[in-house]
């Protein structure tokens, strides 16, 4: 071993055991552990977490409490971490502050440790169950995710004391090309959507001469639902530095930026914190653990566009120019932020890089499917039950991560479809449910990767809304500068609205298809080439919906307003109730001379009311599709 | 940029400098590719029009001969079905939020959307689509010209000369999506802005956006 090299492992392991000392003597005593990342806190985290912090003080009890992250069950926020010594680690879900101080008088201070509200065990035990007992903990297996909510997001040495930074002290050790062999090697893909070999563009940056090179990390996320990104920065963002910082001594960059969308304040301020206690630690700065590499990380706040994560409209952005994409190449591994090759990687994908460095290619490879090795993140959203950040291998079908890993469909409806890969991915219908998972697979059957967003519809979903929907999100997001883009979204948005409004015209299905393929091969960037997918996969697997919505006025979903009306069954009503009158904002419910109820229908503004109010009591309101007139009113 | 290659555009040899973009050695050498945003002193391609689409041997889909550098050897076709399709489609688009009313315009027969519905046998007309002009006020302040939203087809070309050859800044682009167009700062009108009716702007409009008045008094 070279002397530098020696000098790097040294200082490492002496940062590591300094870590491992103060994170054992937490470990001697009992300590809370309370989700307080952007999703626990939407559901009460800060108030569980005062609720702790008085109920011990009060108390005077020794115990430590400690904000982590998310641990990916969104469907059970806010959650909350017991390790009590003599007892297994404990999670609980659904925390509220009663529980909260229930859980300081009877487990912390007694030692009833409350299993009716538990969760899941930590690890295996005689007493209670472990994630890994549930079908999900089956399925799921979390390279990226595996510290999230588990280890101090604020606090370096919970990091070094899982041997974080390890893979960074390895890398130093290593000649750069070595590092960017290993990468190649192991088939890593970029998790910001488009799947390319992070290797090779690796290579690629490396390759080009030049005495100035800059990597970003782009942490834009912009589709609507996902918040993968948001999570792993806010729960583990010192992966994800470890990551960027071994990018930039592959490819041979001095400075770094991280590239966080402004809506994100959370993740910024963790962020912060991360960099200055690395800075402090040598992990970051001038000649890094002592090695001859010194490199700097600032964060750049984004603006919030969603075309901004687009990397030649984030360099823009950057610059201080509008987040308007340009023509590659030149690609920005060649010539990026100020002309310099610029190396920009996924936080997902960065947040995998200490992971292969450390265990190796074969390691990597050896999990998910031989064109797309690893495993995938995923937001799972809609009419599941179980929603949340999952990790599963790629190659895992969408019939497991929905049925097993998300536990079904959501109040016994069914499964209609599945939006896969953020605003502009398909939709596939029950017959795609044993689709591997994986890069190829899902482009084949015409949805993508994209970032991770996955969003689960039902029955009561019209396929045409939904294409609607996706693309007026696009549409809204298009910078404009392109033709197909900004002109061509905007005549397939007019469209799509004519056929849910009930105007829909003979030809329009041939319209949209041969606009959406104009729009896919003529696009200036990524948007636009996607922006049609939606509409795409949803006429190819729901032709019938567009074809009910043109011919016949009729949404067979029940969903599209100008489609439907509402009606109360006389047979199923019944003239001791009148909780649907007293529901209906505008009064366009009223009781019949024979007190059934019945529905004006010029009043009624379809905001279905009256028909969630009956359905747990007789269930007598019913929507009919096309309109149908009002009972008794020729 | 001195070495030349050799190249075939529809079958004829050219010699011309090695990395130019395709759409000026096809229109130097009298072949027509359509363009509207393409500008020679322009270092980088705006690729904003979609209009150039050529075919190049061995790649798998059409691409923009204004992005495209000449490479030794390269066998480039400016017509094939899948050219003509895009390039209709998109010239549609461009035309669904143009104003046409030709017959009232100070550019007819000298405009770049006519000539290239001439090259390339289109419609002035819409047909499958749906028309998206908005009214836009005409700013007539400038004594010499005049500017005529509705018709602008987002080109560019009168923003990078104003930034880059009359280097005044007096317009540039502004909002996003269906919203974008070509704008002084805060939206005031010409007199009222930076603009010093130096003309070099309306001189660059391919179409009816920009016009000197005595063209319209003609
Ligand atoms: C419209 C659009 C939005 C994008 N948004 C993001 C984003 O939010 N985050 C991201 O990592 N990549 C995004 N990308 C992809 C980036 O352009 C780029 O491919 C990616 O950052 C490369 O990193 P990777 O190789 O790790 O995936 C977007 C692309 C397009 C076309």
């Amino acid at each position: 071993m070279s002397d530098s090299a020696l000098v790097v492992e040294q200082n490492y392991e002496q940062l590591k055991n300094l870590a491992l000392q103060k994170h054992g003597e937490i470990k001697e005593k009992p300590y809370v552990l309370v989700g307080t990342a952007t999703c626990g806190r939407a559901a009460g985290a800060l108030g569980v977490l005062d609720t702790f912090r008085n109920e011990i003080d009060n108390r005077q009890l020794d115990v430590n409490i400690i904000e982590v992250g998310c641990m990916g069950h969104c469907y059970a926020e806010p959650m909350v971490i017991i390790y009590k010594p003599g007892f297994p680690p404990l999670c609980y879900g659904s925390v509220d502050e009663g529980k909260a101080a229930r859980l300081v008088t009877d487990f912390l201070i007694e030692d009833d440790p409350c299993f009716e509200f538990a969760m899941a065990a930590l690890e295996p035990n005689d007493l209670f169950p472990t994630f890994g007992d549930y079908p999900r903990g089956v399925y799921e297996q979390k390279v990226i995710l595996a510290d999230c909510g588990l280890i101090d997001p604020e606090n370096i040495d919970d990091y070094l004391a899982c041997g974080g930074y390890g893979a960074l002290a390895k890398a130093l050790a290593m000649k750069p090309e070595e590092v960017i062999a290993e990468i190649k090697d192991a088939q890593l893909r970029g998790r910001g959507g488009a799947g390319f070999p992070t290797g090779i563009k690796w290579e690629t940056c490396h390759d080009t001469p030049g005495p100035l090179k800059y990597v970003i990390c782009n942490a834009d996320e912009g589709d609507p639902g996902a918040f993968m990104d948001r999570a792993l920065l806010e729960s583990n963002p010192h992966q994800v530095l470890e990551g960027l910082v071994i990018s930039a001594c592959a490819v041979g960059a001095s400075q770094g930026y991280l590239y966080v969308r402004a809506e994100y304040p959370l993740a910024i301020t963790r962020l912060h914190t991360a960099l200055e206690q690395a800075r402090a630690k040598g992990l970051l700065g001038e000649s890094i653990l002592g090695s001859s590499f010194s490199f700097d990380i600032e964060i750049f706040k984004g603006s919030g566009a969603f075309v901004c994560g687009e990397e030649t409209a984030l360099i823009a952005s950057i610059e201080g120019h509008a987040g308007i994409p340009t023509h590659r190449p030149p690609f920005p591994a060649v010539s990026g932020l100020r002309g310099k090759p610029t190396l920009i990687d996924n936080v997902k994908t960065l947040s995998y890089i200490p992971h292969i460095v450390q265990k190796g290619a074969d390691w990597f490879k050896s999990i998910g499917t031989p064109n797309s090795p690893g495993t995938a993140v995923f937001a799972l959203a809609g009419k599941v039950v179980g929603t949340g950040l999952v990790e599963v291998p790629m190659g895992t079908t969408l019939r497991t991560l929905i049925y097993d890993v998300g536990d079904g469909i959501k109040d016994g409806k069914t499964f209609k479809a599945v939006q896969i890969g953020g605003p502009s991915g398909g939709c596939l219908p029950e017959s795609a449910l044993d689709i591997s998972i994986d890069f190829d697979s899902l482009r084949e059957a015409g949805a993508m990767m994209g970032s991770g967003g996955i969003v689960v519809l039902n029955e009561d979903d019209c396929m045409v809304e939904v294409a609607r929907f996706f693309l007026e999100f696009v549409q809204n997001e298009s910078c404009g500068k392109c033709t197909f883009c900004r002109l061509g979204t905007k005549q397939m948005l007019d469209i799509l609205t004519d056929i849910t409004k009930g105007h829909g015209r003979p030809g329009d299905i041939e319209l949209l298809l041969d606009l959406a393929e104009d729009i896919k091969t003529g696009s200036l960037c990524g948007l636009g080439k996607t922006a049609p997918n939606p509409v795409l996969t949803t006429i190819n697997f729901f032709r019938h919906e567009y074809e009910a919505h043109i011919n016949e006025g009729r949404c067979p979903a029940l969903m599209c307003k100008d489609l439907i009306t509402f009606h109360i069954s006389a047979e199923k009503c019944s003239k001791l109730c009148d909780a649907c009158v007293g529901s209906c904002p505008v009064e366009a419910v009223y009781t019949r001379p024979d007190m059934l109820k019945a529905i004006h229908l010029d009043k009624c503004v379809k905001c279905d009311n009256c028909l969630t109010t009956c359905r747990t009591l007789y269930d007598a309101v019913i929507k009919k599709s096309p309109p149908a007139a009002e009972e008794g009113v020729s | 940029m001195s070495r030349k290659v050799t190249i075939t555009i529809d079958d004829r040899q050219l010699t011309v400098p090695e990395g130019e973009k395709l759409l000026w050695a096809a229109l130097d050498n009298g072949l027509y590719i359509p363009h509207l945003c393409g500008f020679r002193e322009s270092e980088r391609p705006a690729a904003g029009c979609r209009l150039c689409f050529v075919e190049v041997e061995g790649h798998p889909n059409p691409v923009t001969a204004c992005t495209e550098p000449a490479v030794e050897g390269m066998v480039v076709m400016t017509r094939s079905p899948r050219v003509d399709r895009l390039v209709r489609t998109a010239f549609e688009l461009i035309i669904s939020n143009h104003r046409l009313d030709c017959a009232n315009c100070a550019k007819n027969g000298d405009c770049e959307l006519q000539r290239i519905a001439k090259a390339r046998k289109l419609k002035l007309k819409l047909t499958r689509l749906r028309q998206l002009v908005k009214e836009t006020p005409v700013d007539d302040s400038p004594q010499s010209f005049s500017y005529d939203a509705s018709r602008c087809v987002l080109c560019g070309r009168c923003v990078w000369v104003d930034h880059n050859k009359a280097k005044v800044g007096a317009i540039g682009f502004i909002r996003r999506g269906i919203s974008r167009k070509v704008s002084t700062f805060g939206e005031v009108c010409l007199t009222d802005s930076r603009c010093t009716q130096c003309g070099e702007c309306v001189k660059v409009c391919p179409v009816g956006a920009l016009t000197f008045k005595e063209a319209a008094d003609k």
